[in-house]
Parts: C-alpha cells; structure tokens; sequence
C-alpha cells in the first residue's frame, strides 16, 4: 500500500476528520424510533395502572384498620335514668377489658356539636331523647372479646347497646378485597397488552432489518454473534423506551402527591384525602416502576433474540427459499 | 414439498478451476448455487463440501466453512446503513478481527476493483456496476477457495462486464476456484472454460 493510500485510509474522509465505526445493526431507523415511542407509552401506562392499584391497596387497609380501630357503645335515655352515671359505668366496664386502649365518653357539647348539622346551633341536648355515646379505642393487633364485652355491659347498664363496627368492617373489607382484586385485573390486563404490544412492535421493526440478518449470516457470521448484536441493539432502545415512560409516570406520582400536599386544606383535597389518603404512591409503586422497566426491556431484547434465531432457523433449511 | 427444481445431477469443482453455470431463467442456477453454499440442503441426495458430507456437517459448522466460500449475490445484498469500506470489510468484523489488521488489505482491494475513490461512500449513492464491484470485493476479501457468482455481470454495461471477468480471471489465477452463473453468451465465448448448461433441472457439462 503506498503512503498515500495509508494517509487517506478507509475512515479518514478527504477533510481528514476520522468516521466514526459504523453498528452493524442501523440505529437510527423510523422503526427504531416508532418502538421507542411505543414502548415509551405502554411503560407509561402500566405503570400509571400499577401506581393506582398500590394506591387503592394502601387506601383500603387504611380504610379497614381505621374502622376497626374503634367500637361504639349508645346508652339510650329513659325516664328517672341517670345516663351520666350509666355512661360512667359502662365506659369502666369496657375500659377493663384486655384489648381495650381506652374509652371516652362524647360529652354533652361534642354530642350537640354532632348534631348540629342537623338540628341547629344552641341545641340543648336536655330537651331531646338523644342517645349518648362511649367511644372505645381498640388495640388492633389484640381485639377483645366483643361478646363478652357485650354481655358485661347489658349486666351493668341499662338500655346499652355495643357497636363494633362489625357489618361496616364486613362490608369495607369485602369492597376492599373487590376493589384490589379489580385494579390487579386491569394491571394483569395492562401488562398482558404491554407484553403483546412490545412483542409485535419489536417484531416490527426487526422486519426491516432482514437483510441484515441474511447478509451477516452470509459473510459467515456466526448465529450468536448475529443475535448478540441485535439483542444488543434492542435492550438499548428498550431501556430508553421504558425509562422515558416509567420517568414521566414518575413526574404524574410525584406532581399528584405534590398538589395533595399543596391542597391539604381544601374541600376538594379533603374529599380525596377522605377516599385515597394522602394520594402518595409508596415505595411499592416506586418498585414496580423499576421492575416494569426491567421486564420490558428485558422482552424487547428477548423477542429481538427470539426473531434473530427464528429468521436464522428459516434461512437455514430455506424454508422461504424459491428457485 | 414444492417442485422438484434439480435432479440427476453429478458433478465436481476442482480447485483453481472456473467455470461458467448458465442455462434458462428459473432453469435452477440459484438453487445449485444456493446448494453449493450451504444456504439449501438437499431434498435428497449426496453434496459433499471440502471433504465432508453436507448432510453430516453441525449447523455450528456452517460459519466456518462458508467463510471457505465467497458470493456475489444477484442483488449485491450490500448494507445500505454502511460505506463501501465497511461493507467490503464486514466478513472481517464479524470474525471479531481488529480493524487494524484488515485495513490496507480492504483499501488495496477496493483499489483493485476500481472503487478507490468511493471508499467512504453509502451504497444507494453507487452506480449499479459500483456495488457489483463492492459486492465482488466482499466476497473476496477473506481470499476464499471458491467464489459463487450469481449473475455478476447482469446489471452492467458490456464494458465494465468484460473488466469484471478479467477481474474474475484474475482472481482464479491466484488459486480460487470460481463459479459464474450467467445466461450472458458473450460473455462466456470470451473464455474458455468449463460450461455447466441447466436445463429443466438437469445439468449438462461442456468441458
């Protein structure tokens, strides 16, 4: 080879610069660009979809714990009947149980203050047969023994009725339970169409990408090597799919939470505080984040793989061969 | 099973021999080519490449042996996404060669076809005979024993034809057996060699 050829080599176009090496498998191709976009959108919403379930998940054992955090005794009035000392009593009853924090009774004021709404302001609780009530803080982890409870009290006062919350604890936990096992529905579902969007999208855009698979396998390229550089190639355009949708899932999480904090004193933060707590998405839905990110990045280079391997298994026994 | 395309055909391609392979369109050319470099196997039959039965050849054999072979596609199967340069070089690269040891060889040979000044140049932008020649290049690059060629001259002027077989005469000179498929007569009155005539799936030789 002259010196001249050696100064004007194979990389070094006549301004001199040095080109750079050029990837075997074309990285920047409409189809390339379209999956990214999929993929991008697909992550987005399945990990909107996951955020939501945890958050639902959260919100119902919230709602069950704190309603089944306390049970309720009403002593009704009646003629010649002291409800002061009968509240009195039955608020040392239950307090002795063993599982019982402790008991309050509502006093006249938050009684009238309760019913307010109802009856007006400068209710004189004395003129009315309302009922008065005994708010007994229960140990969770350690409930009492209800029955028991229930007897001692209708042993010690008169027209005494316990309220363990027992048919709206019922109930909560089995709307509870619907509610999770609809939104991990819909998550399954969400993940199902993932899964199959990124398969056929993936498929897609190695369509193009025949030819090269042929032309290596021709010049004597072996199988894994082929494979390795489009698993390569597509594990990259998974990873940046996934993480520009699973990050703009994450700005969604951490803007709600934000407006949440930001509103904490609104009606409308009040009513959605009432029904989803403080609308912040815990580690959980962090986690699933990552783990939805890994899991299609990972299928985006598996399927390009598996496509590799199929179009090398047809070219060699010529299944698609015709004289 | 599809038609049968080839049938009752025997024969041999010394080393260092050239020969041509002509016959009809859709007389079969392809297929014997096809077959020849291991991209086919045989419905039945015996095909015997360097030696070793194609039927007991391990498919993680194939690699190797086809690096042995070198071809010209009709359609150039050139990468449209890589310069002349790279293309000619890619049996290289995927031989996990460094790029140093293989350089000047791709540069002289690129020479040698006359595609000097289009080195760094992308294959949609070369005339029809530039990628024969870039397509000729690669297959020799890794200086094969035999060199299947499928139609090579099918897209030139009569011309740039003649300098591609010289090109092809040349090369056979230097030790590689070379097949030509054609159904270019003048091209193949321009040298004497062994004639394999296709026809209705049958082969002829005219040696």
């Amino acid at each position: 080879m002259t010196d001249a050829a050696a100064a004007s080599g194979p990389h070094t176009p006549k301004d001199g610069t040095l080109r750079r090496r050029t990837p075997i498998v074309p990285q920047r191709s409409v189809a390339g660009r379209a999956l990214i976009i999929v993929i991008a959108i697909m992550t987005f919403l399945s990990c909107l979809t996951l955020g939501a379930v945890t958050l639902v998940r959260d919100t119902a054992a919230v709602w069950q714990t704190q309603i089944a955090r306390e049970a309720t005794i009403q002593i009704k009035p009646d003629d010649g009947f002291d409800i002061e000392q009968a509240l009195v009593e039955a608020r040392d009853v239950a307090a002795g149980f063993a599982g019982v924090r402790y008991a309050t009774i509502v006093d006249r004021e938050a009684t009238a203050r309760l019913l307010e709404p109802w009856l007006g302001a400068g209710l004189n609780i004395d003129d009315l047969p309302v009922p008065r009530l005994v708010i007994v803080t229960i140990d969770e982890s350690a409930p009492p023994d209800f029955a028991a409870m229930r007897s001692s009290l209708e042993a010690a006062v008169e027209n005494v009725s316990l309220d363990d919350h027992r048919n709206w604890v019922d109930r909560l936990i089995t709307m509870a339970r619907t509610t999770v096992t609809i939104g991990l529905a819909v998550l399954v579902l969400m993940l199902s169409a993932t899964i199959m969007t990124v398969v056929f999208a993936t498929r897609g855009a190695m369509a193009g990408n025949e030819p090269v698979i042929e032309v290596l396998h021709f010049v004597g390229a072996e199988s894994g090597f082929i494979a390795a550089e489009f698993r390569r190639h597509f594990l990259w355009i998974g990873l940046k799919g996934a993480a520009i949708g699973g990050l703009a899932a994450i700005i969604v999480f951490v803007a709600f939470a934000w407006w949440s904090s930001m509103n904490l004193a609104t009606p409308e933060a009040d009513q959605a505080t009432a029904l989803f707590g403080n609308f912040a998405i815990g580690a959980t839905g962090y986690a699933g984040v990552l783990i939805v990110l890994v899991i299609v990045a990972g299928l985006t280079a598996a399927t390009s793989h598996a496509t590799v391997v199929a179009r090398l298994n047809q070219i060699e026994i010529g299944r698609t061969d015709h004289a | 099973m599809g038609p049968e395309i080839l049938r009752d055909i025997s024969f041999q391609i010394p080393k260092g021999s050239f020969q041509f392979l002509s016959g009809p369109s859709g007389a079969g050319k392809t297929t014997l080519l096809r077959l020849l470099f291991l991209a086919l196997a045989p419905t039945r039959g015996l095909i015997t490449v360097f030696g070793k039965d194609r039927t007991l050849i391990k498919r993680n054999e194939l690699p190797y042996l086809r690096r042995k072979i070198g071809v010209v596609f009709q359609d150039f199967r050139l990468l449209d996404h890589m310069t002349t340069y790279e293309n000619v070089a890619l049996p290289m690269r995927v031989r996990g060669r460094d790029e140093s040891s293989y350089r000047n060889d791709v540069v002289e040979l690129l020479k040698w076809v006359g595609l000097g000044e289009r080195i760094n140049v992308l294959p949609p932008v070369l005339s029809g005979g530039e990628k024969q020649r870039a397509a000729i290049a690669r297959a020799l690059i890794e200086q094969p024993e035999i060199l299947l060629a499928d139609e090579p001259t099918g897209n030139v002027d009569p011309t740039l034809a003649r300098r591609l077989l010289r090109l092809f005469i040349e090369l056979n000179r230097s030790g590689t057996a070379v097949v030509i498929a054609t159904h270019d007569l003048q091209l193949m009155d321009q040298v004497d060699a062994r004639r394999m005539v296709l026809a209705e799936g049958r082969l002829t030789l005219h040696d």
